[in-house]
C-alpha cells in the first residue's frame, strides 16, 4: 500500500507527457518570480494585489467602460471621421434623426426607415420567440426530468444546436429552406405545394424565430432542468399518496416552484433576444426588404458596412439600446440577489 | 416474442402507459429528428456533387449517375436500365435526349442506336462520395487561412482569458483590501454592456491601438470576462486559507502562491471556462466581422459568411465548409458533453 503511494508522479508516462506540454508554462511563470518577488520585498502585498488585479481591471477599462465613455460623447457628434479630436459636435442631431417621423407607427415616414424597422422587427421578434423559446424549453425539460432510460443522450441531443456557431445554424437552415431544398421536398411528398420561404416577409420572420428557438432552446432547457431537479422529492410522494393525478401536480407543485427559473429564463431570453443579430443575418440577410432587419443589423450597417458610413448615428442607436438591455441586466441582477437571499435564509 | 415486447416496452412505476408517456416520448422522438436531422442533412449533402444537388425531390444519400466511356464518344455516357419493348431489361447507355425519347447505345455494342421512351428507363445509380467539395474548397479558396486564424484566435484567447481572469479572481478570493467591494461591482457592471452596446466606439479604441485588421485586435477585447472572473473566485473561495498561511510561513512569494498552489487546485473550473472560451471563440462572429477587413485575415465564421454570401452561391462547396466549420465543435461536444451541460447548469452561462 505505502509502496503505491510513494512512487513518484511523473513515473507514469502520461504525467511525464503533461509536465512536457507545461514546460514552457513553467519557464514563464518562474522567470516572472524572480521580479515579483523583489516587487512584493520592496513594496509589500498591496503592491501584488495591484499586479493581480491590473491586467483585468485594464481590459475591462480600455475595452469596456473607456468604450461606454466615448459612446456617449460620439453620439453627440457628427462627420466621418474616425478619431475624436477630428470630429464636430452636433449636439442632439443624431438622436433628432433617429426620430424624425411624420408617424412613428410606420417606419416609411421615417427619415431613418431602416432604425425603426428594426426597432418593430426587433419588438415582434421578442415578444414571439421569448415566449416560444421558454414554452418549449419547459416541456423539454419536464420530460426530460422524467425517470427514464439515457437520459444523458436525450439531454445532450436537445442541447447539441446550442455549440453551433451562428453561421453554421443560419447555413443548415437556408439550406433546408431553399427553393429546392429538403422543406419543399418532403411537403411535396405529402401533396402540399412548397413556396420560396424566405423571399416572403411573413414566413421569413417566422424562420428568423423558429431558427433561432431551434438553436438556443437547449440553453434555457438545462437551467430549467436544474431547477426542476432542486424541488423536493417528497412534495411528489405526497401528493402521490394523497391519490393527486400527475397534470395535477404538475400545476399544483411543479410550476409554481419553478417559477423564480423561469423568471430568469425568461429575462435572459429577452436580453438576447434585443441583441439578435447573427443568424437571422445569415440566415435571411434582413431580408426580403427590410422585414427582418433587426436593431444590431442597423447599427452593423449604418456604422461599418454602408458606403456612407455613420458612426455617429450608430453610436446614438446602440445607446438607445443599450439603455433597454441597462434595465433588463439590473432587473436580472435583482432577481439573482433576491434568489440567493432567500437560498442563504 | 411475448417476452421481448415486455423488454421494449417495459416501464418503472407500473406497466400501463399512461396518456403522459405518449407526450413525451413523442416529444422526445420529435425532438430528435428536428435537433440533429438538419446537421446529418446537411452532412449528407455535403457528399453530393453538384448535379445531385440540383435535384428536386433530393435523394437522401449522394447518389450519382454512373457513366461508363464507350468507343466513339469523347465523354463519358449515362448508364440507364431500360425496359424494351418485348419486356426484356437491358442497361443502355445514353447518348442525347430529344423530346420524350431517348437515344441510346449499347455500351459493349456502340454501333446501333436505340430510341427509348423516357418513361421506359431509370438511371443507374451509386453512392459516391464528392470528396472534391471539401478538397477543392482547400486548395482554391484560402481555407486553411481561415481555419489557421480561428485556431490561432481561439488558442491565444483561451489561454489570456484563463490567467488574466484568474489572477483577478485570485486577488479577490483570497485577499481582503479596501476597494474590494468596488473592484467587485465594476466587473459585475461590465455584465450591463454587452458588444453590440458598444461595438463603434470599441472599433474606435482599436484604430487608437492600431490593431484594426489584426488577429490581435480580434483577440483583446473580450479576453476579461465577468462570468470567467466570477466563475473561478466562486470556485477559489472554497480553498481553504491555511494552504496559503503554511506556504507563507515556508517563505513562499504571493506569485508562488498563485500558480503552484491555487492555479493547480482550480483545475476543474479552469476546465470549464476554457471550454467555453473556446465555443465563444470559434463561433465569435459579429466582433471579427467588424475588425476584420482583409480577406486573409478573416477567421472561419466571418469567411463563410463571406463565401456563402457571394452572389452565385456555390452550395457544393459552402456546404462542404460549413460541415468542416462544425466539425471541431462536434468532436468536443461528443467528448466533453459532460463537463459542459452540468457547467450550463451550474453557471448559467453559454
Amino acid at each position: 500500500m505505502t509502496d503505491e503511494t510513494e512512487r513518484p508522479i511523473t513515473s507514469t508516462p502520461l504525467a511525464s507527457l503533461r509536465a512536457a506540454a507545461f514546460w514552457p508554462l513553467r519557464l514563464v511563470m518562474n522567470l516572472i518570480d524572480r521580479p515579483l518577488t523583489w516587487l512584493q520585498a520592496t513594496f509589500g502585498q498591496r503592491a501584488m494585489i495591484v499586479f493581480f488585479l491590473l491586467p483585468n481591471m485594464a481590459i475591462f477599462g480600455i475595452f469596456v467602460m473607456l468604450p461606454l465613455v466615448i459612446n456617449v460623447i460620439y453620439s453627440f457628434t457628427g462627420g466621418s471621421a474616425l478619431f475624436l479630436d477630428d470630429r464636430v459636435g452636433v449636439g442632439f442631431e443624431q438622436y433628432q434623426t433617429l426620430f424624425d417621423c411624420r408617424d412613428f407607427t410606420d417606419p416609411f415616414s421615417c427619415r431613418q426607415d431602416a432604425f425603426w424597422a428594426g426597432v418593430y422587427n426587433t419588438l415582434t421578434f421578442m415578444l414571439l420567440q421569448v415566449p416560444a423559446v421558454a414554452l418549449t424549453a419547459l416541456v423539454t425539460a419536464l420530460v426530460l426530468n422524467r425517470e427514464m432510460r439515457g437520459r444523458g443522450f436525450w439531454r445532450a441531443i436537445f442541447f447539441f444546436p446550442v455549440l453551433l456557431s451562428p453561421v453554421v445554424v443560419g447555413l443548415i437552415w437556408k439550406w433546408i429552406l431553399e427553393r429546392n431544398g429538403l422543406l419543399n421536398a418532403l411537403l411535396n411528398g405529402l401533396g402540399l405545394e412548397g413556396t420560396v420561404w424566405l423571399g416572403d416577409s411573413f414566413w421569413a420572420m417566422f424562420w428568423a424565430i423558429f431558427v433561432s428557438t431551434w438553436a438556443h432552446m437547449g440553453f434555457y432547457t438545462l437551467i430549467l432542468l436544474a431547477g426542476l431537479q432542486s424541488i423536493p422529492r417528497d412534495l411528489y410522494e405526497a401528493a402521490d399518496m394523497d391519490g393527486t393525478s400527475r397534470p395535477r401536480a404538475l400545476l399544483r407543485i411543479t410550476l409554481p416552484l419553478l417559477w423564480p427559473t423561469m423568471l430568469v429564463v425568461l429575462i435572459l431570453a429577452l436580453i438576447r433576444a434585443v441583441q439578435i443579430f447573427d443568424e437571422v443575418y445569415v440566415l435571411t440577410g434582413g431580408g426580403p426588404g427590410t422585414s427582418t432587419q433587426m436593431l444590431v443589423q442597423y447599427i452593423y450597417q449604418t456604422g461599418f458596412a454602408a458606403l456612407l458610413r455613420n458612426l455617429g448615428l450608430a453610436a446614438a442607436a446602440s445607446i438607445l439600446m443599450g439603455l433597454v438591455l441597462m434595465v433588463l441586466t439590473l432587473l436580472q441582477l435583482g432577481i439573482a440577489a433576491r434568489r440567493s437571499r432567500e437560498v442563504a435564509g | 416474442m411475448g417476452a421481448i415486447r415486455r423488454f421494449i416496452f417495459r416501464r418503472r412505476g407500473g406497466d400501463r402507459w399512461h396518456w403522459t408517456d405518449v407526450v413525451a416520448w413523442t416529444w422526445l422522438i420529435l425532438g430528435l429528428v428536428l435537433m440533429l436531422g438538419p446537421a446529418i442533412w446537411l452532412t449528407l449533402s455535403s457528399f453530393k456533387t453538384r448535379s445531385a444537388l440540383n435535384e428536386f425531390p433530393p435523394t437522401l444519400l449522394p447518389l450519382t449517375t454512373e457513366t461508363r466511356a464507350v468507343e466513339g464518344f469523347d465523354e463519358p455516357l449515362e448508364l440507364y436500365r431500360v425496359t424494351l419493348e418485348d419486356g426484356e431489361e437491358r442497361v443502355l447507355a445514353q447518348v442525347r435526349r430529344v423530346g420524350i425519347v431517348a437515344q441510346m447505345v449499347d455500351p459493349d455494342d456502340p454501333g446501333e442506336r436505340i430510341e427509348v421512351p423516357i418513361a421506359d428507363r431509370v438511371p443507374v445509380r451509386t453512392t459516391e462520395l464528392a470528396t472534391e467539395n471539401f478538397t477543392e474548397p482547400l486548395e482554391r479558396f484560402a481555407f486553411l487561412t481561415f481555419f489557421y486564424n480561428s485556431v490561432f484566435v481561439t488558442v491565444m484567447a483561451t489561454v489570456i482569458t484563463l490567467i488574466v481572469n484568474s489572477m483577478a479572481a485570485f486577488a479577490l478570493s483570497k485577499y481582503q483590501f479596501r476597494g474590494r467591494g468596488t473592484v467587485l461591482i465594476f466587473i459585475l457592471a461590465t455584465l450591463m454592456v454587452p458588444l453590440p452596446v458598444i461595438l463603434v466606439p470599441i472599433y474606435v479604441v482599436i484604430n487608437y491601438l492600431n490593431l484594426f485588421d489584426s488577429l490581435w485586435g480580434v483577440i483583446l477585447p473580450t479576453v476579461a470576462t465577468p462570468t470567467g472572473v466570477f466563475l473561478l473566485r466562486q470556485y477559489m473561495l472554497t480553498i481553504p486559507d491555511e494552504l496559503i498561511e503554511a506556504a507563507r510561513m515556508d517563505k513562499a512569494s504571493e506569485w508562488k502562491i498563485y500558480w503552484r498552489i491555487i492555479l493547480p487546485l482550480t483545475a476543474p473550473a479552469l476546465a470549464v471556462l476554457a471550454i467555453f472560451s473556446v465555443m465563444w471563440r470559434w463561433n465569435d462572429f459579429l466582433w471579427p466581422l467588424v475588425v476584420l477587413s482583409q480577406r486573409e485575415l478573416y477567421t472561419l465564421q466571418v469567411g463563410l459568411n463571406a463565401f456563402a454570401g457571394e452572389l452565385n452561391v456555390q452550395w457544393h462547396y459552402v456546404l462542404a465548409m460549413t460541415v468542416l466549420t462544425m466539425l471541431p465543435v462536434v468532436v468536443i461536444f461528443v467528448f466533453l458533453q459532460r463537463f459542459i451541460t452540468s457547467g450550463v447548469a451550474t453557471t448559467g452561462m453559454k
